[in-house]
């Protein structure tokens, strides 16, 4: 008997775990790894790293105000976002709730000659970029499928097919530096991605041409019901090493570690270092989408952990106990988060359905004979109702 | 300029090269495309010529081609894409049709995608699994996407002109076994749009519809029917998507009688797609049903058997023979 064949009759139960197998302790190892970088413990304690402290050294009192008024903003945003699913206006809704100081602190990073290539969970991006909320919320009402200019921005269309952005980040980035740009890339993909060949092929083509793009994972830990080991044996981050560029592990709970790590992968980029692999070490707080159930496949306590380390809390408590924030700045936010709350609620009832032939634009930017056919149908078939309606 | 004789596949790289020469966002990408020239020679050249900024030799990754060849339209690039072998563009099938095929209209016309993607098609050269087969079918039942297939040199060169100069999507299907022949290529007259079709040869019987490799079959096939007194119609396609049904309906109403060839399979084929429209557009001319000649519901069979798989000229001669007893 050969010892692959003993190996073979062995239960394979221990690889699968059992519905209902607590997972409380599932996190300990990795959130306690050495190499995570932190500037902000949960607590809201600051804490120096020697490599990264440069790169938020100049960050003023104003700025980290500005990067708490982003994350509650965006948390607000989302909120009104997944209430206006369940009150019917919104068919889905993917939110991003915990994630806030991962999208915030990278999206700060950025300048506006760079481009972001987003997943579709990217709101805190989108804000930092200047896309305008209600402008995300038509593919989610069903009124688009994109909709928004993305060069207006440098923020392109969310991505619903996993992965598949960051070979156009790469392609991107590729020409970028064949414009002798120094303008960098940031493509934005989740732990789930990583197991995907189109990611795979980005590290690949990035790396031999050494293109300009900073590959941004937040690692959430969840891919609707699969946990992160399901995608992986090692630390995400340490697969960058074997495609020959470097990869970081950051507090993604942290806006200030995100910030530090995130310029610093930028600078690499425009310097003609290449690609960097970021990953974000956070939690989805919600479900997957309004859709999804996570009672089914995750323990409350697990989330209750996280909720520890919320990236809008440990910003609050630095900004009080340092007095770079008064009672009037929280009061104020406070009334321009609801407000923006009741201007997106307002905005997505407002939106109108699409005109009928919209089906047909923008097909082709050159036209099709056959699209051309059928609208023609199309309207005749529609205009053949009109005497009913008059009866 | 001059009208030169050349092979089809010196067509292409000769239009390629005035592409690259005419506007600097062209580039070319692709597994060989730089010193090899490509496995059919068809970049041979260009990389010495225009550098490998231009002229960009990939990691063997088809879906990693095609997802940054759209990373770089976005940018501005006009890339033209290789794919090496008809059975290999399936690594890249989610890219094209979730990704390119698509953005234009999601971004409500915001973004334009002006991508070539080269791929030899076709088979008849007798070559292993995954190299001899015709997966235009597949792409045609895609909006988004522009498929075309030249069956000569003239048309290769300035179809590719018009494909790269098109800011959509382009599938270009080279007949791979077509490459060698020659015909003249004149680099001053543009011969017609890029979707029309054309009738090659006049005739009153019959019209066979083909585009690609087997364009040459169908004047073979009428050739031998001359013989006999049977008058055949010859149409060359040209393009896939879209279908220029206005001109096989001026054929079909004028000859009665369609036969459409193509070595892809018969089921789903671009066959079926033209039967049932002209069927609709001329119900009342036909004296037949619309009968296609293609491959079989069967794997692409080894190179012994490919010549009992591709349709040839007596498998055609059947068909044109079964439509005319109507």
């Amino acid at each position: 008997m050969t010892v692959e064949s003993t190996a073979a009759r062995k239960p394979r139960r221990s690889a699968g775990g059992k519905a209902g197998t607590k997972r409380t302790t599932r996190n300990t190892a990795q959130d306690t790894d050495p190499e995570l970088v932190q500037l902000l413990t949960p607590e809201g304690e600051r804490v120096k790293n020697a490599e990264y402290e440069q790169y938020v050294a100049g960050v003023t009192p104003e700025e980290l105000r500005g990067l708490y008024r982003d994350m509650v903003l965006t948390r607000r945003f989302d909120a009104e976002a997944t209430a206006l699913q369940r009150q019917g206006e919104l068919g889905l809704w993917a939110s991003l709730l915990g994630q806030e100081a991962a999208q915030i602190g990278s999206g700060r990073a950025l300048r506006d000659d760079d481009y972001v290539f987003p997943t579709y969970r990217e709101h805190g991006v989108a804000w930092c970029r200047g896309v305008d909320p209600t402008n995300l919320l038509g593919m989610f009402r069903g009124v688009n499928n994109g909709g928004w200019d993305p060069n207006s921005n440098n923020f392109h269309l969310y991505t619903i097919v996993i992965g598949s952005q960051t070979l156009h980040a790469t392609g991107y980035a590729m020409g970028v530096a064949k414009d002798g740009a120094d303008s960098a890339v940031i493509a934005y993909f989740g732990d789930g991605a990583s197991s995907q060949g189109d990611v795979a092929e980005s590290f690949t083509f990035s790396a031999v041409y050494n293109a300009p793009v900073v590959f941004f994972c937040q690692n959430n830990q969840w891919a609707i019901s699969e946990p992160t080991e399901r995608q992986t044996r090692v630390p995400l981050y340490q697969r960058a090493r074997g495609y020959g560029f470097p990869g970081v592990r950051v507090d993604g709970n942290d806006v200030l570690a995100c910030l530090a790590v995130t310029k610093w992968a930028l600078e690499r980029a425009r310097n003609g270092e290449g690609p960097t692999l970021v990953e974000a070490y956070t939690y989805r707080m919600g479900a997957h989408t309004t859709s999804d159930d996570p009672t089914r496949y995750r323990h409350d306590d697990e989330r209750a952990a996280w909720e520890a380390k919320d990236p809008i809390l440990r910003l609050r408590r630095y900004l009080e106990a340092s007095n770079h924030a008064d009672e009037g700045f929280f009061a104020e936010l406070e009334a321009e988060s609801e407000a923006l709350g009741r201007r997106v609620r307002e905005a997505v009832r407002a939106m109108p359905d699409p005109d009928h032939f919209a089906i047909f634009e923008n097909v082709y930017a050159d036209g099709h004979a056959l699209v051309d056919e059928e609208r023609a149908q199309f309207a005749a078939y529609q205009a053949s109702f009109a005497d009913v309606e008059g009866v | 300029m001059a009208v030169e004789k050349m092979a089809l596949a010196k067509a292409i790289n000769e239009s390629l090269r005035r592409a690259l020469d005419a506007d600097p966002k062209v580039v070319i990408m692709g597994e060989d495309v730089g010193k090899l020239g490509g496995v059919f020679r068809v970049t041979d050249g260009l990389q010495k010529d225009f550098g490998e900024s231009r002229v960009i030799d990939t990691p063997l990754a088809e879906s990693g081609i095609v997802g940054t060849a759209i990373g770089l339209a976005l940018r501005g690039y006009r890339p033209v894409v290789e794919i090496q072998f008809d059975g290999f563009v399936f690594p890249a099938y989610d890219q094209i049709v979730t990704q390119l095929a698509k953005m234009h209209a999601r971004s409500l016309g915001k973004v334009k995608l002006p991508v070539v993607v080269r791929i030899p098609y076709g088979g008849g050269i007798g070559a292993v699994e995954h190299h001899s087969e015709s997966p235009e079918a597949l792409f045609a039942h895609v909006s988004g996407l522009k498929i075309v297939s030249p069956s000569n040199a003239s048309d290769a060169y300035w179809m590719m002109q018009q494909a790269i100069q098109s800011d959509d999507p382009v599938i270009f299907f080279e007949p791979k076994r077509r490459y060698w022949d020659k015909g003249e290529v004149s680099t001053e007259a543009i011969p017609g749009p890029l979707h029309k079709a054309r009738v090659t040869r006049e005739g009153t019987d019959l019209t066979l519809a083909a585009y690609g490799p087997m364009v040459k079959l169908c004047h073979e096939v009428a050739e031998a029917a001359a013989e006999e007194g049977k008058s055949l119609e010859v149409l060359d396609l040209r393009s896939v998507s879209p279908l220029d049904f206005d001109s096989i309906q001026a054929s079909v109403e004028k000859t009665r009688r369609l036969v459409v060839v193509h070595e892809a399979p018969v089921f789903f084929g671009s066959g079926a797609e033209i039967a049932a429209r002209i069927t609709e557009r001329c119900f009342y001319h036909l004296e037949a049903p619309v009968l296609r000649v293609g491959g079989y519901h069967a794997p692409y069979p080894p190179a012994r058997l490919e010549e009992e798989y591709l349709p040839d000229l007596d498998r055609v001669l059947d068909a044109v023979d079964r439509s005319l007893a109507y």
